[in-house]
């Protein structure tokens, strides 16, 4: 287990946003973490990722319980995320973006000529197919960003690739690229955590899956443990779904 | 990448290539300065002349060095109004030390340097703090050192200018590197031009092949973004505004030499000359993208248009006229590039 957290909690003031929460990341396996908006996964990716700490249970790397003052800290013991609104310059070319702040250098100058290279073939590595690596980031498809994104991290040593809802802002052919990448980077030996509320993206890549509700967790189940069908049922609360359809029928 | 790697997706195809010269910033510079180019040489045979080309590259060279620095800083996604009052500030430093206080030419220029530098920290200083637009930040600077310019230089010599640089100490050798002329081939060409190049090339090293170039358009891209993963934001902006500040010593100091006096009023309104030359060359007004040899063209076109009207006989005002209808053509132009490279593609 590379990353673990054991009955973790955080409170914001009176506001209970996170309490009791148990999961693990294996490396070359997918945890999912699905809950509706406000269930806390933005929260625990939070702690995960080293923006908050927790206030309450454990966070272990490797086994040994750490906290995180800040995300370069996770990031440099290999934890890294790619938020939803990406990090990413729309005017700068491909490489210029993938080597943003981490620029290679040869004496004084920018190795431009690597970091070309370089960006072209970690991400033909990763499957993606780049028309150009000159072209702006900005004329890239919302998949294609994310992608380049995830490849980036992975390149920048990753082992653990946090991925806050990559999917949710996509449609469905482009959805299916991210999910294929996601795979890519598991099959590479990534642990990958994968914040999701469509139980349709998370089943197909995840391997464990997490439910959050209201800030507690619902459990975490194996891949063989659960079908979609419990997982959406599970997720939304199969109650107010009944209830939802029954107040939906016609008189 | 060569043609058998590129996916043959039918809505992209062959326009990469062209889709590739056209998203350069400095397209549209190029296609205005040789369309200025054509008109006056065709109508003007002394404008095509080596003496005319001469004579309108000086204009563009003290232009173009403010220009390409200014063209780093609006990439990097600020202003500074106050670069034109700073030229000033300089100019009338070096003179008023040399003059009126013994100093060595030298020594003077030295100490014109350290307070333009200082100037142009504290823009940036108070500019990444405070986060206030720089617009308005560098307007008070620009207003407070027109202020200072006017107040010494009266308090000091009594009237509006000073003068008498000739007779300083060290003047000779200064004016020989900085305001001096070079002969080519039976035409004598200023050295200032020489200077616009080499400051041309080291921007344009720093901006395409040195990483604070990848900084500078990252900060002007995106702030935050380029922040998140650990680039130098404040640095690489508070930098900038000491180079524009480093450029206006430097083209101050030109003026201060070659005229060997300076009016307390000089610079006032260059700020915006130097934005429009900018623009012109293909930076945005919202960061993030411009070039800097793109901006040296705008400053051809101004030198061009500056001297051609007045080689065609014309009433000089018609330049404020053409200057208005470049930049209003040019930031046309830079919108639809900016549009055509950002065109998302599925």
């Amino acid at each position: 287990m590379i990353l673990e957290t054991r009955g973790i909690g955080k409170t914001f003031g009176s506001v209970l946003a996170l309490r009791d929460v148990s999961m693990g990341v294996t490396a070359g396996q997918v945890t999912c973490v699905l809950g509706d908006n406000g269930a806390g996964k933005s929260t625990l990716i939070k702690i995960l990722s080293g923006v908050h700490r927790h206030d309450a249970g454990m966070l272990l790397v490797d086994g040994a319980e750490v906290g995180f003052a800040s995300p370069r800290e996770a990031l440099d013991r290999g934890i890294a995320t790619v938020y939803q609104d990406l990090a990413m310059i729309p005017l700068m070319s491909v490489w210029r973006n993938f080597f943003l702040g981490s620029e290679p250098r040869r004496g004084l100058a920018f190795d431009v000529a690597k970091a070309r290279r370089v960006a072209r073939e970690e991400l033909r590595a990763m499957g993606i197919d780049i028309r150009d690596v000159d072209q702006p980031v900005g004329t890239l498809s919302g998949g294609e960003r994310q992608s380049v994104a995830i490849a980036r991290a992975v390149y920048f040593g990753a082992r653990v690739l946090i991925l806050d809802e990559p999917t949710s802002a996509l449609g469905v052919k482009q959805a299916g690229v991210v999910l294929r990448y996601i795979a890519r980077a598991r099959d590479r030996g990534l642990g990958v955590v994968f914040i999701t509320h469509n139980p349709h993206h998370a089943y197909p890549v995840g391997d464990r899956f997490l439910l959050l509700n209201r800030g507690t967790s619902l459990g975490e189940y194996a891949k063989g443990e659960i079908t979609t069908q419990e997982l959406t049922a599970l997720m939304s609360g199969g109650a107010e779904l009944e209830e939802l359809a029954h107040e939906l029928e016609r008189e | 990448m060569t043609g058998a790697q590129v996916r043959t997706d039918d809505r992209t195809a062959d326009v990469g290539a062209v889709r590739r010269l056209l998203i350069r910033p400095e397209l549209g510079a190029v296609v205005g300065m040789v369309a200025v180019f054509a008109f006056f040489a065709s109508q003007s045979p002394v404008f095509r002349s080596p003496a005319g080309i001469a004579n309108w590259l000086d204009p563009a060279a003290t232009l173009g060095i403010m220009a390409v620095a200014v063209a780093l800083l609006m990439i990097g996604g600020e202003f500074d109004l106050s670069a034109g009052v700073l030229t000033g500030t300089s100019g009338l430093i070096l003179v008023t030390l040399a003059t009126r206080f013994g100093f060595n030419v030298w020594a003077a220029m030295l100490a014109g340097l350290v307070v333009a530098l200082a100037v142009g920290f504290a823009n940036g200083m108070v500019v990444t703090r405070t986060r206030l637009p720089s617009f308005i930040v560098t307007l008070g600077t620009f207003l407070m050192l027109q202020g200072i310019n006017l107040g010494v230089t009266k308090a000091i010599t009594g009237t509006v200018q000073v003068g008498g640089l000739r007779r300083a100490d060290g003047f000779e050798g200064a004016a020989a590197v900085f305001a001096g002329t070079i002969e080519i081939g039976g035409t004598s060409f200023r050295v200032a031009i020489l200077w616009w190049v080499v400051v041309t090339a080291v921007a344009t090293w720093v901006l395409m092949r040195s990483r604070v170039g990848n900084w500078i358009f990252a900060v002007g891209g995106n702030e935050q973004a380029a922040r998140n993963v650990g680039v130098p934001a404040a640095r690489t902006k508070i930098a900038l505004f000491m180079t524009t500040a480093f450029a206006a010593w430097l083209v101050g100091s030109i003026m201060a030499l070659r005229y060997t006096s300076v009016q307390a009023n000089i610079g006032i309104g260059q700020e915006f000359i130097y934005i429009i030359a900018a623009v012109i060359g293909g930076c945005l007004l919202t960061g993030g993208y411009g070039s800097a040899v793109g901006a040296a063209i705008g400053a051809v076109i101004f030198g061009m248009a500056d001297k051609g009207i007045v080689f065609l006989g014309w009433d000089a005002d018609w330049f404020k006229f053409f200057l208005g209808a470049m930049l209003l053509l040019a930031t046309l132009a830079n919108r639809l590039v900016r549009r055509y490279a950002e065109e998302v593609r599925h």
